[in-house]
């Protein structure tokens, strides 16, 4: 049982990772220790930061684990941002006299997890008939085709009826999403501890899941197709399993992120960030979850970071990007880390005896 | 060469004799009807007949290109017969899938090896047990009993199996950096888990040396006997064919030349004829 206990180890740290960072984060929130204080700015980005963790961890299921490249996760965050958003809104509109903050927040996430999970199943249907490239087009397709499609869709809140409305904007009661300007006057309800709470639910689901026999046989699949299929896999099944795991945590990322900020419109999560939280991804190690959760949260604090330098931001966001993909993959820098890790160098000693 | 209209058993009477109940003609373990495949015009395996019994160990011998792994592939339904019918276990698998026809019952190894090479060596026997301990999703995600339950008998079965082969020490180690022997036999005890009746094995000596091979003759009497299962094997090495195997199938150019005994068929002229060419007239 060593490797059971070092896969232990591993996914120990991975959550001390995060507990200890938001710790850290509480810490200089309260500005007990004088000069270790975040700025305005920053304190802006912690809900994001979580939600792009979550993001890049549920994404990392599908490309790392289940190796499909998918281009389209954004589509899925889309659609638990606007099911959030209507599920906080009509249980604020059932029972206005009691306050009801967290139970609404709980319900926009399960919504939106939901949502997104049904939507991952109808396009997975289709997608997951495809392999590689082929896959990835389709995905972005159909990002494209939520974000489209969301730009025309008009709902209004008319007590507690809801009332939808297809390229029709003339509803009865309340507008709460209003095609391309999107859900407006949306009651923040996000707050940090929620998104670390949420990151924890995420790393926990997708850890046991790596760790279970689904989550073998999803691995499976991707190292070897059709040795898999000889021993009684049944392909079509685990890579749904973890496309739809991928999608409503993506949904409720989602919710989270609808729920931050007082307007939400279907073009905030355009391929643009489903490119970004590739990024993540890749940058993080495919597969890596660890690394996801590091590269999100680097990446997403590194724009704030470098708003000093005006103009030239973007510029030097890219050259950071290409640094540390140069040095993630520079054999010596490698060799490093693997002398700072003793467990790594046995393994690695190990692949060159084999080589010898 | 002759054109057989029904099929006919492999091995008269089995040969061994260790389990005397087996009885090739009331329920075999797998029979071939006139099997065939088309790529394309091409008919790669054509009118193949083959009936193996209970714990018999055949062979399926035949010059390279001969179609005998296109024969692995029809058994395990990776392609779909054109023409024929294959019954395992008494049932009829037409239309069925890969996983379905392994879920009835049938296993094998690939002549290039196909492991999962990033998972450990235990990992790789317990997604042979894929379907023999199973426990939910939703109790996997949320360590509920059953978690701990099948992953504790999972283990103690991958340790059990990996014991056939002395390898309960390497379970840890990463399948891709076992040497090449430890990988065929990897994959040996990946189809075993599967719990299956007919074993098939594509090449299982391959790149082995004669100590090697010698070892694992003995390794699949022992399968055969601990397990009674079928063994199907495809192999270029004689010595292994004709030591262990009771009934042999000779193919050439996707049709079935000879059928026979080792003996029978080392004397078949048909057989030297297809491996050695034929002596010049004159």
């Amino acid at each position: 049982m060593k490797k059971n206990q070092r896969s232990f180890a591993g996914n120990l740290i991975t959550y001390g990772m995060v507990i200890v960072a938001f710790i850290l984060c509480q810490i200089a929130l309260s500005g007990a220790i004088d000069g270790f204080k975040m700025s305005r700015s920053l304190k802006g980005q912690l809900v994001p930061i979580c939600v792009y963790i979550v993001m890049a961890v549920s994404l990392n299921l599908t490309v790392g684990i289940s190796g499909e490249l998918s281009l389209g996760h954004a589509g899925f965050m889309s659609v638990g941002a606007f099911s959030g958003i209507l599920a906080s809104q009509w249980i604020a509109a059932a029972f206005p006299t009691v306050n009801l903050e967290i139970p609404r927040l709980l319900a926009a996430l399960a919504t939106g997890g939901i949502v997104a999970g049904i939507a991952g199943v109808i396009i997975g249907i289709p997608v997951l008939r495809l392999r590689g490239d082929y896959l990835a087009i389709v995905t972005l397709a159909f990002g494209e085709i939520i974000r489209n499609l969301l730009n025309c869709v008009y709902v209004s809140l008319d007590g507690v009826a809801v009332h939808f409305g297809f390229l029709n904007s003339v509803l009865p009661g309340k507008m709460l999403i209003n095609g391309p300007m999107g859900a407006t006057g949306v009651e923040k309800l996000a707050f940090f501890e929620a998104g670390f709470l949420l990151v924890l639910f995420t790393l926990f689901v997708v850890l046991n899941l790596i760790g279970s026999r689904s989550g073998r046989a999803i691995m499976a699949i991707r190292d070897n197709r059709i040795a898999a299929e000889s021993v009684g896999i049944n392909v079509t099944k685990y890579r749904m399993m973890a496309f739809v795991t991928s999608a409503v945590l993506a949904g409720m990322a989602g919710a989270l992120y609808g729920l931050n900020y007082s307007t939400v419109q279907a073009a905030k999560f355009k391929f643009d960030t489903s490119i970004l939280i590739l990024v993540f991804v890749v940058l993080g190690g495919i597969g890596n979850i660890r690394g996801s959760i590091i590269a999100a949260a680097l990446l997403t604090v590194l724009p704030e970071v470098l708003r000093d330098f005006g103009e030239y931001r973007m510029l030097i966001y890219a050259i950071v990007l290409i640094l540390v993909m140069l040095a993630t993959n520079n054999p010596t820098f490698k060799a490093a880390v693997a002398r700072l890790i003793p467990h790594r160098r046995h393994s690695d000693a190990e692949k060159e005896a084999d080589r010898a | 060469m002759t054109q057989r209209k029904t099929p006919t058993k492999m091995v008269p009477a089995p040969s061994h004799g260790i389990i005397p109940e087996r009885d090739l003609n009331v329920s075999p373990v797998l029979e071939a009807r006139h099997l065939g495949i088309e790529f394309g015009g091409l008919h790669a395996v054509e009118d193949f007949n083959l009936i193996i019994g209970k714990t018999e160990i055949a062979g399926l011998i035949g010059p390279n290109g001969a179609g005998k792994t296109t024969v692995f592939n029809l058994l395990t339904k990776v392609y779909q017969p054109t023409m024929g019918t294959i019954l395992l276990n008494g049932h009829d698998t037409a239309g069925m899938n890969t996983v379905q026809a392994n879920r009835l019952g049938i296993a094998r190894t690939f002549q290039n090896i196909r492991l999962f090479g990033n998972m450990s060596v235990e990992d790789n026997v317990r997604i042979g047990l894929h379907n023999q301990i199973r426990y939910g999703m939703f109790s996997g995600i949320f360590r509920l009993p059953g978690y701990w339950q099948g992953e504790k008998r999972q283990h103690e079965r991958a340790m059990e199996l990996l014991s056939l082969f002395d390898m309960q020490d390497l379970a840890s180690h990463q399948a891709g950096s076992l040497p090449y022997g430890a990988q065929r036999r990897l994959e040996i005890v990946r189809a075993l888990a599967t719990h299956p009746s007919l074993l098939l094995l594509d090449e299982p000596a391959a790149g082995m040396n004669p100590h090697e091979t010698e070892e694992l003759m003995e390794n699949i009497i022992k399968i055969r006997d601990q397990f009674g299962i079928a063994i199907l094997l495809i192999e270029h090495d004689m010595n292994l064919v004709m030591g262990i195997c009771e009934g042999i199938c000779v193919l050439n150019y996707g049709k079935v030349i000879a059928k026979g005994t080792a003996a029978e068929i080392q004397q078949n002229p048909v057989v030297i004829e297809a491996y050695l060419g034929k002596r010049k007239e004159g």
